[in-house]
């Protein structure tokens, strides 16, 4: 059955090929046919591949199929194989099974658009990418999903080409991740150079060999490959590119932001586990970035007019606590978070989706209001996310993530209470601009009619979801709660467990889990105090010059994308102008110069004249001769 | 029977040459270049006979035969392209035909 594996990621590739030979002469019916029954079918053997995988574990826990070697040059061989472990089964089941969910429901969502056959091509490669990055055995072939991934998030946020303001955001996202990538390959070559393989496995065998804790050269590949990790997952200082890359189409954002590319930098750290803890100051700096991109991307989401603006800012900040996770250790709940987050969020997206097309196509919330009564099913599914976004405890398979997170973070072997601090102001926020979301949007006086009325290909992934996103937080449950570790057990066969420094006390667990179950309810019951009860005091807030100031700020992000312009933009652009001739173009310049002048020289022989061609001959011929006989 | 040298036979195939030569220059009534192309190929082969009576061998004649059946087919052509010319510049200027400049 592992056997099978190859065609995983085979069959997204195969449905990218027919569409983007023959998609543009299919019916669309066809071409969206093509493009989800090969995720469906790949999520279908995904399934399969995993249940085998549970119930008769491999040798050593890892399965690799090695397809065939890449190439082979001067000791560096990368096969292209395929690795399957604890760790890529999670991955892969989540792009698959959360993929297919978003293709079908794109089949709708899509409808009538230009380009509908190319849509599906490009979702179809953007799966298949991912899936190369989680799948690949050796760093090279990671990369190389690495790179589709980013290659097919510009063509996606582009989608809609015609508007010059989507092309400037596919633009963005593609050289703001570069930045990332470009840092991330260097890591690569030192990996190379010092350990002289490229392969997982073996890197990871290697490099405690041959690395003390904290020496330079850990710390240096470390650091760079969370320079790639940064720009791929959108956390501090490359953030700037998500929140713009809402220009895609709805299903798009919903697929970067829940199954693919966004989590592709949690699953590379987690990959390199073993480089990370060679580097502990490396380890502190990820969960430092990620505790301070939550609290930034927090109160921006807070101030946001566009609905998937605020989807997008929330995305960045929960990706904040895989990162913050990742920092103090708790690898397990990194993965764990990545696997609700993806559930909820591709919910929380593709619900935003509905109510964008249902009001044709108006993404603003205070345009929206009272959709509650129009779409109940999408106002339940968009409940169950949101309440999962908010951590609302007991009952949401969020909170059980988070809580992991925060637990680790007070209690865990690398606990770091300012962390632990960040991580609840951090819970505090997310719940309080959930619940403003959804009271926006869903409540109050309907200020739109419905345009178009969702049929059962739009609304059976949001309750697939709903469920998996409440219920996927059952398979872990704390000690106080049950105590459950199936999760943590599975992961734990290739990631480093983390147990809590002091020994695991129950009291302390069940202190932390009522001091965030408080900040959660309180979040939401003070959103709702602000927003739905009394909203003018904030509208009032807002008015003042110091709430003004700090709204637009807020808004735009931290001023980030302003202060890039400034410092990087400006200065690139000015350098790029006044060397617009520099010396070293001379010389290409004289090169091209030369070249039309002999053109014009030569062109002026040919006059067209027979006469002046018979005195070129004779000419010839007479200088011909004259060599001929006199020398 | 005298003979006649073949020096005399070359030196007036190179008159004759030099003479078409100089006529397909500085003519320009097309007719005349391509008569003066034809001075000059008897020029040539008459330099192949003189030559082939010199040294006592067939090949010059057979090679003056291969010259005037090329120049019966190049003359064929060549009025037929001085027809064409004439109905398209209604001319017989050669220059006229410069189309082909670079």
């Amino acid at each position: 059955m592992l056997d099978l594996l190859w065609i995983v990621p085979a069959l997204p590739f195969l449905g990218f090929l027919i569409l983007a030979l023959w998609g543009a002469k299919m019916p669309g019916k066809t071409a969206a046919f093509v493009g989800v029954a090969s995720i469906g079918l790949s999520a279908l053997i995904t399934i399969l591949i995993g249940i085998n995988f549970i119930s008769s574990p491999p040798q050593g826990r890892v399965y690799i199929q090695t397809l065939w070697e890449w190439f082979n040059v001067s000791g560096m061989n990368p096969a292209i194989a395929l690795r399957l472990d604890a760790v890529s089964l999670t991955f892969i089941f989540v792009i698959t099974f959360v993929g297919f969910l978003i293709h079908l429901y794109s089949m709708e969502y899509m409808e009538g658009e230009e380009g509908y056959s190319r849509f599906f091509a490009y979702m179809n490669l953007f799966v298949g990418s991912m899936l190369m990055l989680v799948l690949g055995d050796n760093l090279v072939l990671l990369y190389l999903g690495w790179e589709g991934v980013g290659l097919c998030s510009y063509l996606l946020i582009g989608f809609w080409y015609k508007d010059p303001y989507n092309g400037y955001a596919a633009r963005k996202a593609f050289i703001v991740t570069r930045i990332g990538d470009t840092a991330m390959s260097i890591g690569l070559f030192i990996l190379f150079t010092e350990l002289g393989t490229l392969n997982i496995g073996r890197i990871l065998e290697q490099a405690p060999l041959n690395w003390a804790v904290g020496s330079s050269l850990p710390v240096m590949t470390a650091a760079l490959l969370l320079g790639g990790a940064v720009g791929k997952s959108a956390q501090l200082p490359l953030q700037t590119w998500l929140p713009d890359a809402m220009a895609g189409p709805t299903p798009v954002s919903a697929l970067i932001h829940a199954a693919t590319m966004v989590t592709a930098g949690v699953y590379l750290i987690a990959r390199m586990h073993v480089i990370f803890t060679l580097a502990p100051v490396v380890l502190t700096i990820v969960g430092v970035v990620g505790a301070l991109t939550l609290l930034l991307a927090g109160f921006s989401a807070l101030t946001q007019s566009d609905i998937k603006r605020v989807l997008a800012y929330s995305t960045i900040s929960q990706i904040g606590y895989m990162f913050l996770a990742l920092g103090v250790g708790a690898w397990s709940a990194a993965v764990f978070h990545f696997m609700i987050h993806a559930f909820f969020k591709a919910l929380l997206f593709l619900g935003a989706g509905v109510v964008i097309l249902s009001l044709h196509h108006e993404q603003n919330m205070f345009k929206m209001g009272g959709v509650k009564n129009m779409l109940p099913v999408t106002f339940w599914t968009f409940v169950i996310g949101s309440a999962s976004l908010a951590a609302l405890p007991l009952i949401t398979g969020g909170f059980y993530s988070k809580d992991l997170i925060l637990f680790y973070a007070f209690d865990g072997e690398r606990a770091n209470r300012w962390l632990y601090a960040a991580g609840l102001l951090g819970a505090f926020i997310t719940a309080l601009y959930t619940t403003r979301m959804v009271l926006i949007t869903f409540f109050g006086v309907a200020k739109t009619h419905l345009h178009h009325k969702p049929t059962w290909i739009m609304e059976m992934p949001l309750v697939v979801l709903a469920v998996l996103s409440t219920f996927g937080g059952f398979i872990e449950l704390p000690h106080t709660l049950g105590h459950l570790t199936i999760f943590s057990d599975f992961i734990q066969t290739i990631l480093p467990g983390n147990s809590p420094a002091e020994g695991g006390g129950v009291s302390t667990e069940l202190i932390l889990q009522v001091v965030a179950a408080v900040t959660a309810i309180g979040g939401i019951f003070i959103a709702y105090l602000l927003y739905y009860k009394n909203p003018d005091k904030v509208l009032a807030f807002r008015k003042s010059s110091f709430g003004s100031t700090l709204h637009e700020y807020w808004k735009k992000g931290w001023g980030f994308d302003w202060l890039y312009d400034k410092l990087i933009v400006t200065p690139v652009v000015w350098i790029a102008e006044i060397n617009k001739s520099d010396f070293i173009d001379l010389i290409y310049t004289f090169i091209a110069w030369i070249n039309r002048v002999f053109n014009r020289a030569f062109s002026f022989t040919q006059s067209g004249r027979v006469r002046w061609y018979a005195m070129g001959i004779a000419l010839g011929a007479i200088i011909t001769i004259t060599i001929a006989v006199f020398l | 029977m005298n003979t006649v040298p073949m020096e005399s036979g070359l030196i007036l195939a190179g008159i004759l040459f030099i003479l078409g030569f100089i006529g397909v220059l500085v003519r320009r009534n097309i007719v005349f270049i391509l008569l003066s192309l034809e001075v000059m190929l008897n020029a040539s082969g008459l330099a192949f006979i003189a030559a082939g009576s010199r040294w006592v061998q067939a090949d010059g004649q057979v090679m003056f035969i291969f010259i005037l059946a090329m120049a019966a087919a190049e003359v064929s052509v060549g009025l037929a392209l001085i027809l064409q010319i004439f109905r398209d510049f209604k001319t017989l200027d050669a220059d006229a035909a410069d189309n082909m400049r670079g």
